[in-house]
């Protein structure tokens, strides 16, 4: 949540997180400390103001996670009597004049203040007004390095209270109830998979964390870790509680350093706080949760190739079933979901499951959080409710193309996913909708496409990338995507005749059939759905025949 | 090291990673230790540090440049980018020059998005260059302090191959 | 033991529970395309020859990998199989570099059987013509990566039969190579017994005996079979 409820005492809240880090966060916030501490610089009348002032009357500056508003980094919410005031791409040399007007102690008007002029951000406008935050709703308000205030904003609150009340079943009653679906990409029900592994037969299991977030463009889990890292562990927890599970990983991708600096402090202060560990809470519940640090292999985002990476082995996915539910880690039943729908938890148990399914569309219930990039105005992370329409997310929320011309497509799902164009904008964003139109869901990344991008090329960059991250075990993909490649760079530069584009459909039809995992079965779909959208793009050169 | 991960052979992406981190990349002795501490195979070893792409094999280079191809670069002009680096070092994308002087890596999305698009050069985040100016990105990438242009082999194909492995 | 029932391309077969579908199909007195199957070693499913139609089923299911169910009906030669098997043999073709004519295992290959079988004679791919090399420092046997089609059966056999693993795939995707050692000349490997398992069950003429020349390579891969059931099972069959 970005605007808060006005307060008494000013505070500050900076982002901390990798988007803003990159855009200069790091300075701006040692800056605002330095600022805060040592009073006003340059500012004589404001010093001896502070001098004099009461004691306490300190302005807090806090580290939080992601402020949505990525593109415009590094962002900076200053809380206080007349609520909440967002500021963006403030340079460290500003620090100084929104710290003296935080302290009240600034001789002149905010809206006069030149150090501050063009960098004050509007929350009104529906980038911020249209977001739903339960997955994100401490993210950006909690400090992910405090445990104590993740606590103090209701973490771990559900944990407590389903060891002490609730049986697992009751917690997956609520979770099926509830309606979720994996937030990874596939949908698959949330409840069914819990079901599924909790009635396997008795022993050991395992719950595993999706954290391998790797679809470009795609930043939603990486926030969460960042910004709010309790709010996932107590979802795993629960979730281990709910399938009788007592060990657990969370899989995160090595290019997110500060995503794993933060989990792994989290995980050392919810042991020594006793909520993991042994006899959480005071229960007789156990779970030790560890992190596994991938190290550059997109597939291990596909479920069996993880359970391979956390062993220790090549990330090669293999032929299922049997299911992960069934045999996965050491052959052993394991749960395993992504960021997102384990951050979910909570708020389910919270709130009740039928109040989580009453959000969102009929087959796709509670809210979605999406990465926006690409050519679009704002840049950012947006939590929507499931069904909200496309149109409203890139061109009302986003503000559409940021030179003013009109979106060509919208790229959802990935390498996985495909196209959509803007003439089908009002395409509500759930899993089916957007399977229907050649594309997926996927994790949530969502890149806008200006009307200066040739979509064959779009689709050759995707086909691109699933060469250079097919594990090379099956020969659809292995030698497949190479082929779609060639044929792609045909099509780029105007040399493919009929002929090519006939085997392009026919091999795009094979690798989609018949490659082992997901990421083959679904590297075609870029280009199947720039085929079916933009066909004209790929126009056939007449008479070059092979 | 070893000994921390128990000696299990599941922790054998853990101890490659900090073995990296220790030499800077994974010598064939490196391993060799590895495969014994674990009592591994030595061919699912290197099968394992071959399949990562964040393992390296070789030393590293001195200079180390990456431009991000993710989706949200790509749609910015990281395909001009990379071209432009490419012309500079006269190398191609995940190659490492002679001299290991240069190398040029791609990734694949380096989460600053918002930046696009950007390059890593020796660590560093640099973002938002001018892409669609082929003037000005060139004075970009010289104030970064990268070699003039060189005469690039004819096998090095311009600008087509760009995301072509 | 319980038995299970299904149908084959309209013929009705009873196996044991727990039989893959390969198996039912062997059973029907029918046959799938198979390259990386071998009987005696744990399934790879990844030369997605040998899938088939299920009905009910979006998706096709390799036959080597999936176990036969009650009731199953399954297909295993539609038109669409048999496109999509053909073109699966052009990608392997294209990929590697087969010269037929001069190879040691011609008469004798998986690999061109395959490609007789699915009707294929030309890949209307273009060629890769990968730039591969030629292991010959074992003292009897050779490699020669550019007839090597990764079905690593040969990684298998070493692992799973001889319990040796000096085989195994290194890089990934279209750069996956089988490696020896830490990726080193094969004969310099001292984890290998010189079984010549590897040999025996290589399904093209990737792996041979030094004293083979063209045409004269002759495999056993029954005797991954073999060994396991002696091994497990305590029974020697000939």
């Amino acid at each position: 949540m970005v605007a808060l409820p006005p307060r008494e005492r000013s505070q500050l809240r900076c982002c901390g997180a990798s988007g803003c880090r990159s855009a200069g966060a790091g300075p701006l916030l040692a800056a605002l400390r330095a600022a805060a501490a040592a009073g006003v610089a340059g500012e004589p009348s404001a010093i001896a103001a502070l001098t004099t002032a009461e004691p306490g009357s300190g302005l807090e500056v806090r580290s939080v996670g992601c402020l949505r508003l990525c593109g415009q980094g590094p962002l900076v919410a200053w809380d206080g009597p007349e609520g909440t005031r967002l500021f963006g791409g403030l340079p460290p040399e500003g620090a100084a004049a929104l710290v003296a007007q935080a302290r009240g102690l600034a001789p002149i008007p905010l809206q006069a203040e030149p150090a501050l002029a063009g960098h004050r951000l509007d929350l009104e406008q529906p980038f911020f007004r249209l977001q739903r935050p339960l997955v994100l709703e401490g993210c950006g308000i909690v400090d992910p390095e405090r445990i104590e205030e993740a606590i103090a904003h209701g973490g771990y609150a559900q944990l407590r209270r389903v060891l002490q009340e609730l049986s697992p079943e009751q917690v997956r009653e609520q979770v099926r109830r509830s309606g979720l679906r994996g937030r990874g990409g596939g949908g698959y029900p949330t409840g069914l998979k819990w079901d599924t592994v909790a009635l396997q037969p008795p022993g050991r299991r395992y719950v595993v964390c999706n954290a391998d977030e790797g679809d470009p463009g795609a930043f939603m889990d990486r926030s969460v870790l960042e910004g709010d890292p309790h709010r996932l562990l107590e979802g795993m927890a629960i979730a281990a509680y709910a399938v009788g599970a007592d060990h657990g990983y969370v899989y995160v991708r090595a290019e997110y350093p500060l995503a794993i600096e933060r989990l792994r402090l989290a995980l050392q202060q919810a042991r020594h706080q006793g909520l993991l560990g042994q006899g959480i809470a005071g229960s007789s519940f156990n779970l030790e949760l560890e992190v596994r640090v991938g190290a550059g292999a997109y597939v291990c985002g596909e479920e069996t190739a993880l359970l391979h990476s956390i062993q220790g082995q090549r990330g090669t996915p293999r032929s299922r079933p049997p299911y992960p539910a069934q045999a996965g880690l050491w052959g052993a039943p394991t749960l395993i979901n992504n960021v997102e729908t384990l951050a979910a938890v909570p708020v389910i148990l919270r709130q009740g499951g039928d109040w989580y399914a009453a959000i969102g569309s009929d087959k796709s219930r509670g809210t979605k959080v999406f990465s926006l990039s690409g050519a679009i105005r704002h840049t950012g992370l947006v939590e929507v409710p499931m069904g909200t329409s496309l149109r409203t997310v890139v061109e009302i929320m986003g503000g559409g193309d940021p030179d003013g011309g009109a979106v060509k497509a919208v790229q959802t799902g990935g390498p996985s996913g495909g196209c959509i164009p803007a003439a089908l904008l009002d395409t509500p964003v759930d899993f089916e909708s957007l399977l229907a139109l050649g594309s997926m869901m996927g994790s949530g990344g969502m890149v806008v496409i200006g009307q200066g991008t040739a979509m064959p090329e779009v689709a050759r960059h995707f086909m691109a990338f699933s060469v250079n991250e097919s594990c090379g075990k099956c020969v659809p993909c292995r030698a497949g995507t190479v082929q779609l490649l060639a044929l792609l760079d045909r099509c780029v530069e105007r040399r493919a005749t009929a002929a090519d584009l006939e085997a392009l459909e026919a091999l795009c039809a094979m690798v989609k059939a018949t490659s082992l995992c997901g990421l083959g079965q679904a590297a075609p779909n870029p280009v199947l759905s720039t085929l079916r959208h933009f066909r004209q793009e790929y126009g056939a050169v007449p008479g070059a025949g092979p | 090291m070893i000994r921390r991960h128990g000696g299990q052979s599941h922790g054998l992406i853990e101890v490659l990673h900090q073995v990296q981190e220790l030499d800077g990349f994974l010598s064939k002795p490196a391993l060799l230790q590895v495969a014994r501490g674990l009592r591994l195979p030595l061919s699912r070893v290197y099968g394992v540090a071959s399949f990562y792409h964040l393992f390296r094999l070789q030393p590293p280079a001195e200079h180390r440049c990456a431009v991000c191809l993710g989706t949200a670069c790509f749609v910015r002009g990281a395909g001009r980018l990379a071209v432009g680096l490419r012309r500079r070092l006269g190398l191609d994308l995940d190659q490492t020059s002679g001299d290991g002087r240069w190398a040029l890596e791609r990734v694949s999305c380096l989460g600053a998005c918002g930046q696009a698009p950007v390059l890593v050069l020796d660590g560093v985040l640099f973002t938002a260059p001018p892409a669609d100016q082929p003037q000005e990105l060139d004075s970009w990438l010289t104030a970064l302090g990268l070699p003039a242009a060189v005469a690039l082999p004819a096998a090095v194909g311009l600008p087509a191959a760009v995301g072509t492995p | 033991m319980s038995v299970i029932t299904l149908q084959v391309d309209g013929h009705d077969v009873a196996v044991p529970a727990g039989s893959t579908l390969l198996q039912a199909i062997q059973a029907a007195g029918l046959s799938v395309p198979t390259l990386c199957h071998l009987d005696g070693l744990d399934p790879v499913a990844a030369c997605r020859l040998c899938l088939v139609e299920v009905e009910g089923s979006q998706r096709l299911l390799p036959a080597c990998a999936s176990e036969a169910t009650e009731g199953q009906v399954i297909h295993t030669d539609t038109a669409q199989l048999q496109g999509y098997r053909r073109m699966a043999v052009e990608l392997f073709f294209a990929e590697g570099n087969h010269v037929c004519a001069f190879c040691v295992a011609n008469g004798d290959c998986e690999l061109q059987d395959v490609a007789v079988a699915v009707g294929m004679d030309h890949s209307r791919f273009p060629y890769q013509d990968p730039q591969r090399s030629v292991d010959a420092s074992h003292p009897r046997f050779s490699l020669d990566h550019n007839r090597c089609i990764l079905c690593t059966r040969c990684v298998r056999v070493c692992d799973q039969i001889e319990g040796a693993h000096v085989w195994d795939v290194a890089e990934r995707g279209s750069d996956c190579r089988i490696v020896a050692g830490l990726d080193q000349p094969w004969g310099e490997v001292d984890a290998c017994t010189s079984c010549g398992k590897c040999v025996d069950v290589c399904p093209t003429g990737a792996l041979f005996a030094k004293e083979n020349t063209t045409a004269e390579k002759h495999p056993h891969p029954e005797r991954a079979h073999q060994l396991r059931r002696a091994r497990e099972q305590q029974q020697w069959i000939r």
